[in-house]
């Protein structure tokens, strides 16, 4: 664990997100494991509640919860509010069973700017752990609120926070389709930023691996199409529009390819498209069903589904070419492969007695756990870290986005939304643009 | 400041100018053929986007007539066309082999639950299955292309045995419909 005194300022430039001031609201189911969960106090920030415009510690409790990892501890009973390491008075934060702390401030500074600044401390060993500061307008707070919470998040685990990842829906109202992306920590219809709309269904949305662009499927010319979309400047392409349907994309891991389904030999295939164009390279041959490919993360191989034996099952086949393994054995039907950013887990669907649940299989062992108890459950990913998975559910009668670790210990439902949510995928670690 | 601080601060910067690029408006398929014809890499299907010509007394208006059934059933998890909804394939075959200049495209339907990508799988079958059945009877492989919408749009959207059937189907569609 680091203990070194951090001190840096970064200046943030840009506007990020137009804060529309409603909060998402989060629930937090805690399946079990809680005593296993870092205790961490996060006390109210010195002037957070006038000199920006959301108070930050809310934020970044969220944030912390939404991990899987923390657990809360209330410090409201103790008098005192630390803001410089010297109030800490640890023994009372040690009754009260935290094993850290973090404090900050929020001052004022020139040019109508505001300094954030926080400190980590360690309340055993009395030690800092991290700090920062941030110098920006007060407008900007809910950033460095994430930013924020993934620095204490990787000082207590030692991997990389995800509180500034984006996830990307499908949203569904009526006979409108919306393909929205939002930050993980701001899953909300109103702070989501949509890219396409269309009153036609749009499906299978697919991160490219810098972040920069998705791939999906469109109906709006009466049968399946894979575009691809720069982000930044809404700009797209088709990719893949050959006779019969196409799609299911998957980016390779270099960002140069994408595996999609064609249906020119009569039946759903995998192929390998350039990104640029080019004919397609024909990955999958079989009688039967090829579809959902998902690469690992060396790009050598493709996991994908096929019911060449029946019912759909889980195979893997190199991309190189050469026979497919089946890597499913139990479940008559196990559809949506991902790949963990390690490679060493499989997440799926599996539909069992009418429910289908997200479960997660150890590629070397072969065992699998399930994720998600009941319902309708749709399309898991991956966090960019590999501690949590994302689906869709319609568990309560209407579709919602969960957020679990990957024990299935602690779940968050993610508030949404007016409407159905569909084929939500994790996004990236947000790389330079 | 050490290397692990560089590092940290260098990331953090990073990871929040790379939020900062503007947000584009969302893009609107402008109509349902038309988007398909901006810069694209591949030749675009041609789904059906010459005119429809009003020709008086063409079977294909014609209420009365079989090829006003542009639907066909299958069972469930089949793709064989029902032998009910023989007549309807055939009626249609026998207009496409008439009329070399018409095209028409499959839709095939499904009523499952389960992945959106296998459930096009699926529709993409029963689809397939209508095709071979139209070439069977010596429509030319040029005049129809088999597609799937898969479970993504429900003609039917309630829960009854019948709903489901009538989701179990694939359509006709001639091209400029």
């Amino acid at each position: 664990m680091p203990r070194i005194r951090t001190l840096f300022k970064a200046l943030l430039m840009f506007a990020l997100l137009v804060s529309t001031g409603a909060r998402a609201e989060m629930t937090i189911e805690i399946v079990g494991g809680g005593a296993s969960k870092h205790a961490i106090a996060v006390v109210p920030f010195k002037d957070e509640g006038s000199r920006v415009r959301e108070a930050l510690t809310p934020i970044i409790r969220n944030d912390l919860e939404l991990s899987g990892v923390f657990r809360m501890v209330d410090g409201s009973t103790i008098a005192n509010v630390p803001v410089e390491p010297a109030d800490v008075r640890y023994p009372l934060w040690q009754a009260a069973g935290a094993q850290s702390i973090a404090i900050g401030k929020v001052e004022p500074v020139a040019g109508g700017q505001v300094k954030i600044s926080f400190r980590l401390l360690d309340v055993a060993q009395k030690k800092q752990l991290t700090s920062g500061e941030f110098t920006v307008t007060p407008d900007r707070g809910r950033e460095v609120a994430h930013t924020i919470a993934d620095m204490i998040y990787e000082a207590i685990t030692g991997q990389k926070g995800i509180f500034n990842t984006r996830v990307v829906y499908v949203l569904k109202n009526g006979r409108n389709y919306m393909l929205q992306v939002g930050l993980i920590t701001d899953v909300d219809s109103n702070r989501a930023q949509t890219i396409l709309r269309s009153k036609e269904p749009i499906i299978s949305p697919s991160w490219s691996p810098d972040g920069r662009y998705l791939a999906y499927v469109s109906f709006e010319s009466k049968k399946p199409v894979v575009w691809v979309q720069d982000l930044a400047t809404g700009q797209r392409r088709a990719v893949a529009n050959f006779k019969g349907s196409n799609s299911a994309p998957a980016w390779s891991p270099d960002g140069s390819k994408l595996a999609v389904v064609l249906t020119t030999t009569g039946n759903s295939q995998i192929y390998l498209v350039n990104t640029l164009g080019g004919a397609p390279r024909r990955l999958s041959y079989s009688d039967a069903i090829d579809t959902e490919p998902a690469f690992t993360p060396d790009g050598s191989q493709i996991y994908f589904v096929s019911d060449r034996t029946g019912g759909p099952q889980i195979y893997r086949m190199a991309v190189s070419g050469g026979a497919a393994q089946r890597v499913t054995w139990q479940g008559s039907y196990n559809v949506s492969p991902r790949v963990s950013p390690d490679g060493r887990t499989l997440t799926f669907i599996r539909r069992e007695a009418g429910r289908f649940r997200v479960m997660a299989q150890d590629l070397a062992s072969g065992d699998v756990r399930a994720l998600s108890e009941n319902g309708y459950n749709e399309r898991p990913s991956f966090a960019p870290n590999g501690r949590m998975v994302l689906y869709a559910s319609d568990a309560g009668g209407k579709s919602v986005l969960y957020a679990t670790t990957l024990d299935g210990s602690s779940k968050v439902k993610l508030a949404v939304i007016n409407g159905e949510v569909q084929d939500p995928s994790w996004g990236p670690f947000n790389n330079p643009q | 400041m050490n290397w692990k601080q560089l590092v940290l601060g260098t990331a953090t910067v990073t990871l929040l100018a790379a939020c900062a690029s503007t947000k584009p408006a969302p893009v609107a398929p402008a109509s349902n053929n038309g988007a398909a014809s901006s810069s694209q890499t591949t030749a675009p299907v041609d789904t059906g986007s010459s005119d429809m010509k009003s020709v008086q007394g063409d079977p294909l208006h014609d209420p009365n007539s079989p090829l006003a059934k542009r639907s066909v059933y299958f069972d469930f998890d089949s793709s064989t066309v029902k032998s009910s909804d023989k007549p309807t394939v055939e009626a249609h075959a026998g207009y496409l082999k008439d009329h070399a200049d018409r095209k028409v495209i499959i839709q095939g339907n499904t009523d499952a639950r389960g992945s959106r990508e296998y459930n096009l799988g699926l529709g993409q079958r029963r689809a397939e299955g209508v095709k071979r059945s139209l070439e069977v009877l010596g429509v030319k492989e040029s005049q129809v292309e088999a597609v799937s919408l898969g479970k993504e749009k429900p003609k039917a959207t309630g829960n009854t045995e019948a709903d489901f059937a009538e989701n179990r189907r694939a359509d006709i569609l001639y091209n400029g419909e």
